[in-house]
Parts: C-alpha cells; sequence; structure tokens
C-alpha cells in the first residue's frame, strides 16, 4: 500500500483532529471529577456549626479564620511591595538593575513553596520570634506573593500607552506624581486582576505552612502563636482514620474551592468585560 | 489645575526631592526581590551545614535515612531520583496532551469553544495542590488501580517496572498521573502562545504546497515552534519538582533504599514530599532538621537552574517573532 496515498493522508488528517479533541476532553474531565467530588462530598457537611465551631465541637471555624486572617497579613505585607517593585520594573527598570530584578523575580517564582516554608522556618519560627506562629505563616506566603504580583503589576503598566504619560509630564506633573495619579490608576483594574490571582494562588499553599504556623484548634490566639488554616485542616482531616474526620476535610476542601475558584472565576468575568469594550 | 494655587509645588528641588524618593523607594522594593533569594539561599545552606559536615558527599549519594539517636545516618539519593522519576514521568504523560490542548485550540477548535476551553484549562492551575492530594487520596487512586494498575501488574509483572505487590495506588504512578494533570496548564499555556507566534505566512506556504491540516500542524508549526515548546516542558518540570503536598499525599511515603524508584507502582519518596511528610517529626536544632534543609537545599538549586533555563529558553523564542505574539 502506498503509504502517502491521499486516501490515508486524509484519514491521519482526521484522525489527529479526534486525538487533540480527546486531549481537551482528557485533561477537562479532572477538574469536572474534582468539583463533584468536592461537591457531593463535602456539601453535606455544610452548616453553621461546620462553618463557626472549633474542631472540639466538629466544626472548622479556626481554619476559616486563620486562612482569612493569612490573607489579610499576606496582602498587607506583600501587595505594596509587589506593586512597588512592578512600578519601578515598568516605569524606570529599562536598565541593567531592572533587567537583573526581573531575572531574579522570575526565579523566586519557581522556587518550591516548601523551600520558602524552610526559609521562614529558619528566620521566624526559629530566628525572630521564637515559636511557630502566625506570622511566619504570613512571611512565607508574603514571598511567595510579592514576585506575582510585581511581574503582574509590571505587565499591566507596560500596556498603559506612552501618550498617557507624555500628556501628564507636559501639563507639569512631575514623573512620580504621573505615575501615581495617572498611569496607576489607568492600569487599576489589571492590577487589581493580578493581586487577586496571587492571593487565590497562595490562599490554597499548604506546604509551606507546616512548619511555620503548624496548625491550631482554637481561635485565633496572637501573632506569634501557632493559627489554624483551610489546608492544613484538609491536610490533616485526610490522613485520619475516622470517616467522620474525612468527611470533614471534604467540607474544609469545598470552602477552600468556593473561595479561590470564585476569586478565579469572578477576576476573569470582570477582566474580559473590561477588554471588551 | 490644583497645582498652580501652590507654586512652591513647582520649583525644582522639591521636584527633583519628590521624583529621587519615590524613585528609589520603588528601586529599593524591587531589590526586596534579590534580598529574599538571598535569604532563602543563606537560610538553606547555614541550615543545611551540620549534615552536610558531618556526612560530606555521603549526605548526596546516601542512600540511608536513619533517624534513629545514636546511629542517625542521611542519604538525600532516594529521593533526588523520585523527583526526576515523577516530573520525568509526570512530562511523559502531561506533555502530549498539553501539545494536543495548545493545537486544538490554536489551529482547529470552533472560535465560541476557544475562550471557554482556554478558561477550563486555566482553573486546572488554580485548583490548590491538597485538593489534587485530596480527590486522588479518595477518588482517583482506586481508578487507576482497577482499571490500569491491577492489570498491568497481574499480566505485565515480569516486566520489573510493573512488578511488584499488588498495588493499593500509594505509589510512583498515582503521583506522576496527578503531577501530569498539574502541569498541564502551565506547559498548554506556554505551548498556545508559542504556536499562535508562528506566522500565517509559513502555514499559507505549507497549505500551496498541498498539505493537510495536520501536516501543517506537524511539520511546519510545531517544527516551527519547537523550541518554544521545549521552554514551556522545561517550565512544566520545574513546576513538577517543586510540586509537594499531592505527592506528598499520593507517593506512599517511602523512606531510605525503599524510597528509590523501582517499579511504577511502588511507593516512593520525592524531595518536596520526604520535607512535608517528615519536617516536624524532628527537633528543632537537630542533625535530622538539618537533613531535611539539606534536601531542600538540593531541591532549591535543581528548580532555580530548571526554571531560569525555560525562562530564557521562552523569552529568546517570543521576542524573536517581536510582534506576533498575541
Amino acid at each position: 500500500m502506498n503509504l502517502n496515498s491521499y486516501g490515508l493522508r486524509k484519514f491521519k488528517n482526521r484522525f489527529f483532529f479526534v486525538a487533540c479533541a480527546v486531549c481537551v476532553v482528557l485533561a477537562v474531565a479532572p477538574l469536572v471529577s474534582i468539583l463533584w467530588e468536592v461537591i457531593v462530598r463535602g456539601a453535606p457537611q455544610l452548616s453553621l456549626n461546620f462553618l463557626t465551631a472549633t474542631n472540639a465541637k466538629d466544626g472548622i471555624g479556626p481554619a476559616i479564620q486563620g486562612t482569612l486572617i493569612l490573607i489579610g497579613l499576606t496582602s498587607l505585607i506583600g501587595v505594596p511591595i509587589g506593586i512597588l517593585s512592578g512600578v519601578y520594573l515598568a516605569e524606570y527598570g529599562n536598565n541593567h538593575f531592572g533587567s537583573t530584578m526581573r531575572i531574579i523575580n522570575d526565579a523566586l517564582t519557581g522556587v518550591p513553596s516548601i523551600v520558602i516554608g524552610i526559609t521562614a522556618y529558619g528566620v521566624i519560627v526559629i530566628g525572630l520570634i521564637g515559636s511557630y506562629s502566625a506570622i511566619a505563616g504570613a512571611i512565607a506566603l508574603s514571598f511567595m506573593i510579592i514576585p506575582i504580583i510585581a511581574r503582574t503589576t509590571e505587565e499591566s503598566l507596560k500596556l498603559v500607552p506612552n501618550n498617557i504619560r507624555e500628556a501628564s509630564l507636559a501639563l507639569g506633573a512631575h514623573k512620580w506624581k504621573t505615575t501615581l495619579r495617572i498611569v496607576l490608576p489607568s492600569a487599576k483594574s489589571a492590577v487589581i486582576t493580578g493581586v487577586l490571582l496571587g492571593v487565590a494562588r497562595v490562599a490554597g499553599e499548604t506546604a509551606p505552612l507546616i512548619m511555620t504556623i503548624l496548625g491550631n484548634r482554637y481561635f485565633f490566639q496572637g501573632l506569634n502563636e501557632p493559627m489554624a488554616a483551610l489546608p492544613l485542616e484538609i491536610w490533616r482531616d485526610s490522613l485520619q482514620a475516622q470517616q467522620s474526620i474525612i468527611a470533614q476535610g471534604w467540607g474544609a476542601a469545598l470552602v477552600l474551592i468556593l473561595l479561590v475558584l470564585s476569586i478565579n472565576i469572578i477576576v476573569r468575568v470582570v477582566s474580559r468585560g473590561r477588554l471588551r469594550k | 489645575m490644583t497645582n498652580q494655587k501652590n507654586p512652591k509645588f513647582f520649583t525644582k528641588k522639591v521636584a527633583s526631592l519628590g521624583d529621587f524618593l519615590f524613585k528609589n523607594l520603588a528601586a529599593v522594593m524591587a531589590a526586596s526581590a534579590l534580598a529574599l533569594l538571598l535569604i532563602i539561599g543563606y537560610e538553606l545552606a547555614s541550615g543545611s551545614g551540620s549534615v552536610i559536615r558531618t556526612f560530606g558527599a555521603d549526605f548526596f549519594v546516601g542512600t540511608q535515612w536513619v533517624p534513629n539517636e545514636g546511629r542517625e545516618i542521611y542519604g538525600a539519593l532516594p529521593y533526588l531520583l523520585g523527583t526526576i522519576a515523577s516530573s520525568g514521568l509526570a512530562l511523559l504523560f502531561g506533555v502530549p496532551l498539553s501539545i494536543g490542548i495548545a493545537v486544538f485550540l490554536v489551529e482547529m477548535s470552533p472560535r465560541a469553544l476557544r475562550v471557554p476551553i482556554s478558561y477550563l484549562v486555566e482553573l486546572l492551575a488554580a485548583v490548590p495542590s491538597v485538593i489534587y492530594g485530596l480527590w486522588g487520596l479518595f477518588v482517583f487512586r482506586f481508578i487507576l488501580v482497577d482499571y490500569i494498575e491491577k492489570p498491568l501488574n497481574t499480566y505485565f509483572g515480569w516486566i520489573p517496572i510493573f512488578g511488584g505487590p499488588t498495588p493499593i495506588g500509594l505509589d510512583l504512578f498515582t503521583a506522576s498521573v496527578v503531577l501530569a494533570i498539574m502541569i498541564i496548564p502551565t506547559v498548554a499555556s506556554v505551548t498556545k502562545e508559542v504556536v499562535a507566534a508562528v506566522p500565517n505566512s509559513i502555514r499559507e506556504g505549507a497549505y500551496s504546497i498541498g498539505a493537510t491540516k495536520w501536516e501543517v500542524i506537524r511539520h511546519w508549526v510545531l517544527s516551527y515552534g519547537r523550541s518554544g515548546i521545549f521552554g514551556a516542558v522545561i517550565l512544566g518540570l520545574g513546576r513538577a519538582v517543586g510540586e509537594t503536598m499531592a505527592v506528598a499525599m499520593l507517593i506512599g511515603n517511602a523512606q531510605g533504599a525503599a524510597a528509590i524508584p523501582t517499579s511504577l507502582f511502588a511507593p516512593s519518596q520525592t524531595m518536596a514530599s520526604l520535607i512535608a511528610n517528615g519536617f516536624l517529626e524532628a527537633a528543632p536544632g537537630s542533625l535530622q532538621i538539618s537533613a531535611y534543609i539539606g534536601v531542600g537545599l538540593i531541591l532549591l538549586i535543581m528548580s532555580l537552574s530548571i526554571n531560569l533555563g525555560a525562562r530564557v529558553m521562552v523569552t529568546k523564542v517570543l521576542k524573536v517573532k517581536g510582534g506576533a505574539v498575541e
């Protein structure tokens, strides 16, 4: 048989079209399965008690509170530093220092989260505070969110057309004022999108929390005390033999995935509407 | 503007001071990236000092992991091999799928499906690692055991990589398949950009000499973008190497020589999962903690070199194509 016959080539063409479509299905199937299982196994757990009580009363209140505190503290530390370094890279970074920092920033995003956990353990848990503490976890997560925010801020500022900057400078505004009052506000929604995606990303991180906030069965005790968090709760619950505790883990997973995915979906829908205009 | 009421604002001295302060504040913040990286490097190097001083090169090539006091011995080799095996397998399963997805999205998909499919694939990246672990542990593991692991183990058990006792799913294979799912969004989205950056004139030229759509993709588009796709694969490798929680929950938590990957269906351990599973068992300041930090140091060096290599490659390719991207 002639291997290059037209019929065979046409068949190959169809075959690989189907193969590529199958690839898409194979990648989307796990997502559907994960969402389905988390909802089916997690939803029966949900109740006011489950969301607000401590572990002793079959609730994950401390974990939810801990994750919210972590998100708040991480944003407090990470957002200003991340946005300002993004501003530097976009507005002043067209030099040797800027390009070096850009590479280092990229390198930081590639550092495994567990390694960042070890670092925060060494610096904060062993060094500065001397115990497993909420603040150590927040600092570890800030290490992760800073390069993400710097990157997205830089990219969004670069999309601001130069003639807006020139117009502002021509009116007599100084560069810092132009940057703060003109450039950043015009890129506002893109910058916020980047921040929210960064938050969604670190909210689900588990590895760096293991050796920093440790986990706790009680509500917030103080910044220099151990604290609970949803991802840790899920992990610990999954290691238990008792079915009721594993079920709690699924409930916690549902809460976490609702938090993370709703941030993602809202951000994407909103930013898409903006791009369409 | 309102500033005119305040002419002092325009004096040169104030102006340059404001600019000077703002620029330098921003520069300090940008330099924090360097500071963070140095802190990470210093903390891991100093923390692993005592284990490296105690065992020397044996820490890197040894296979024992005995934390019992008095006869402590630590060797990181099995976990290095476990990391290489699991991320290599993840690439083997994940990369063909990712390239298929990217090609489908850019070259084949009906316009209306393009955006929703991209969203769904990107949502895979938003699912937290620990939830992949939970799903793998209680759902996906049993599917793999029943339909892949047990049949292969029963009928092809004489081949070493399928050998060993009856699989229960907490093994290298399960961890690698879940890792493959987790790297798909990374590899697929970069590959998509690379494929989209291939100039249309290449495609038109190929069609004009009578190639079918698949031949255009296979022989022109993919080969034109191959270095960019290679960069995407390396980026995926970087993600797989550092991935912790899902692997820690699924790979079976083997230690010492038992963790050396020999069979797909036997428990193993990666560097990241070793640290996650064992770190809290060690006392602060002990030699055991130092051993975990030493493993972290190897992991850091490995993932940094992978990521930098990948980024250099991707940016080089995307820069050459200039305005063609997006």
